[in-house]
């Protein structure tokens, strides 16, 4: 069943909702990455909250209009609507008030989905008949999922995916440098108001699939898988919007192969099953690689200590030290220095003065801040340089390694 | 013209020696507070066009918020900026700004180039393509600032001077006639004040003009031509052999200062 999801081979409804969740899953990774390196990533926890008592009011609305209250652009543009009132409120919290920002997360994000929960319930209560699926805007669900449903997030999530292409320099610049991007004349408030923007639009064309407390993690969390992979954030953004495009689809996949498998949260499990790939076994920044990384560092540094301390005469007493010798062949079991001990212990003496040298000198600034005690003088420097170096040292003029 | 009358609400056209017309910066009655109480008080500035020019004052008394009111990254109470004799917003090319260093996170994923890149922010537009004379330029500012070959590594790998200089090599990158630094000297290496002082003495020589945010009394003399002196309201302004004296520093700094300390400056200064 999940390898025929996956393939598409599941009928219709459930093909729709694979694409469209992929969709989505790219525009909010993209989007959420903007506030993710500006360090607001939970300013989208309050604009998603803040869309409930829309989607309730809309409802009402359209019922008392006389329309059907489940008419989906409705209840969207409602949701934008009471985010957009959000987002307002926020922004003249933190800007008027002395409330920090979370502060005024904290209060957006509690009163809004109060507010919504009671719209909700008194919807529930008047008893109209027709308000079955509201609640599946808490947390997404794809059952019966129109082709207008999918063209809606195909379209939005588009057009979120549009304007980022052409506001990614200023988002970005501002992101890394807001105060450098104000002295360039970029408008920096209204640039952030526009990151927002795009994270509310995600929000509301997601809500219908994912639900709004589960969008947050769509938002968020590829974003932060995409750091553990690259240093630089252009791919950040790139990486967040694969990594968000591949959870939505498994995910919709997943829960398209088993009845009653609820399609948002299944998305943020295989999302957050991405993440935990990347924080254990990303090359760089992932736990398990700083594991070895710090393990291969400490048996450098005690092999390094032990070669000094053989140039010098110095007794060793660390039995890792030891250990690391012996199984170098550097010293014999009884701790005497066998020859290749010697002449290790001789160029490993010679380097540190090398590196004296090179770390007062100016004209070496670059090979300088490579000096970790470790790295070998040959990696920063050209034979040349080398000798140049040998020479103001003074003393034998070939240190055979 | 050390001292002036000073009005409260002027213009940059009353700037009696000074023409109005070449002065890189006039700022004209800027107050600006934080909550009720001014950072930065009515301050007339008329910075020299070609000088180089020290913003100086004690801890707290509105050095980087005159810059920063002036450039509109803050927004004052009151006051207006001309930069060479128009307003602010129609010059912002001309103008390069070179904020504190530790108003960045230097985790930020960028790399050197990157960073020196943003410099040429106008010139690459909305959606221009990064070729190769931008990737050039960028380089070669960085040569300038001695970090030529720092330009692929991350930027949190940096020492602090090596970041501030690779923000003066962003600023140089968007080639302005008017640079602000604030505080590019705190806490960097003697390597990083030497490089710093001989870029912008060579901006001086192509005419540029420079201000800058400074905190340390003793080299005032050797790298500036300006100082603006300011504890909340302005308290000197002019060529530092006028307006940097013992009189003045005494305004300045209050009992901050210590008499001896004053002396020694004055001394210095020949």
């Amino acid at each position: 069943m999940l390898f025929d999801a996956l393939f598409l081979q599941l009928g219709y409804n459930a093909t729709l909702v694979s694409l469209g969740a992929a969709l989505l899953g790219g525009a909010a990774g993209i989007s959420g990455t903007f506030l993710f390196l500006r360090k607001r990533a939970l300013v989208s926890d309050a604009v998603s909250h803040a869309t409930l008592p829309g989607v309730g009011l809309a409802f009402l609305v359209m019922v008392f209009l006389g329309g059907d209250g489940r008419n989906l652009a409705g209840l969207l543009l409602g949701s934008a609507l009471s985010a957009g009132v959000g987002l307002v409120c926020m922004n003249w919290l933190t800007r008027n008030t002395r409330l920090a920002e979370d502060a005024a997360i904290g209060a957006v994000l509690s009163v809004f989905f109060g507010f919504g929960i009671v719209l909700l319930t008194v919807i529930q209560t008047l008893g109209m008949g027709r308000q079955a699926g509201l609640e599946g805007f808490l947390l997404g669900s794809t059952a019966g999922m129109l082709m207008s449903d999918a063209m809606i997030i195909a379209g939005g999530s588009a057009l979120a995916l549009s304007v980022i292409v052409l506001m990614r320099r200023p988002m970005m610049l501002v992101a890394f440098d807001p105060e450098y991007a104000a002295a360039r004349g970029l408008p920096v408030p209204r640039i952030d108001m526009l990151m927002m923007g795009l994270v509310m639009a995600v929000t509301v064309v997601g809500l219908k699939i994912v639900g709004l407390i589960l969008i947050v993690a769509l938002l968020i969390i590829p974003s932060v898988t995409a750091r553990f992979w690259t240093d630089r954030a252009d791919r950040v953004v790139v990486y967040a919007g694969l990594s968000g495009a591949v959870a939505a689809y498994i995910g919709a996949a997943i829960s398209a192969s088993a009845p009653n498998l609820p399609t948002g949260p299944i998305i943020v499990l295989v999302s957050f099953a991405l993440f935990a790939l990347s924080l254990l076994f990303a090359p760089n920044r992932g736990v398990l690689a700083a594991v070895l990384r710090h393990q291969r560092f400490q048996r450098r540094v005690h092999l390094r200590q032990g070669l000094l301390a053989l140039a010098q005469g110095h007794p060793i007493y660390e039995p890792l030290t030891l250990r690391l010798l012996r199984r170098a062949g550097l010293v014999r079991p009884d701790g005497v220095a066998t020859d290749m001990g010697r002449a290790r212990a001789a160029k490993a003496l010679r380097d540190e003065k090398r590196w004296e040298l090179v770390r007062s000198d100016l004209a070496h600034e670059a090979a300088a801040a490579l000096y970790d005690g470790l790295r070998e003088i040959e990696t920063v420097l050209t034979p040349d340089q080398i000798r140049e170096i040998d020479r103001r040292i003074g003393g034998p003029q070939e240190v055979l390694a | 013209m050390a001292h002036r009358a000073k009005s409260l609400i002027g213009t940059c056209d009353d700037t009696g020696a000074q023409n109005p017309e070449t002065s890189p910066l006039c700022v004209r009655g800027l107050t600006v507070t934080y909550g009720e109480k001014p950072a930065v008080f009515s301050v007339d500035m008329t910075v020299e066009p070609g000088k180089m020019t020290a913003i100086i004052g004690p801890n707290g008394a509105g050095k980087s918020t005159l810059l920063k009111a002036a450039l509109g990254i803050v927004v004052p109470v009151s006051g207006l900026t001309q930069v060479f004799g128009r307003p602010l917003e129609a010059m912002r090319s001309r103008i390069a700004y070179v904020p504190q260093r530790a108003s960045i996170d230097w985790d930020f994923p960028t790399r050197v180039i990157d960073v020196v890149m943003m410099g040429l922010y106008r010139e690459l537009g909305l959606l221009g393509r990064i070729r190769g004379h931008h990737r050039k330029v960028a380089r070669d500012c960085l040569d300038r600032v001695g970090m030529g070959d720092f330009a692929d590594r991350q930027i949190g790998q940096l020492s602090g001077g090596q970041q501030q200089r690779v923000f003066l090599a962003r600023a140089l990158a968007q080639d302005a006639d008017l640079y602000l630094l604030d505080e590019p000297f705190a806490g960097v290496d003697a390597a990083t004040e030497k490089a710093i002082i001989t870029v912008l003495k060579s901006l001086r020589e192509a005419g540029k003009s420079v201000v800058v945010v400074h905190h340390d009394l003793a080299t005032v003399t050797e790298y500036f031509d300006n100082v603006f002196l300011i504890n909340t309201r302005k308290v000197a302004e002019g060529p530092v052999a006028e307006a940097f004296t013992p009189e003045t520093l005494q305004a300045a700094y209050g009992g901050r200062l210590a008499t001896a300390q004053i002396d020694q400056l004055a001394v210095a200064q020949g």
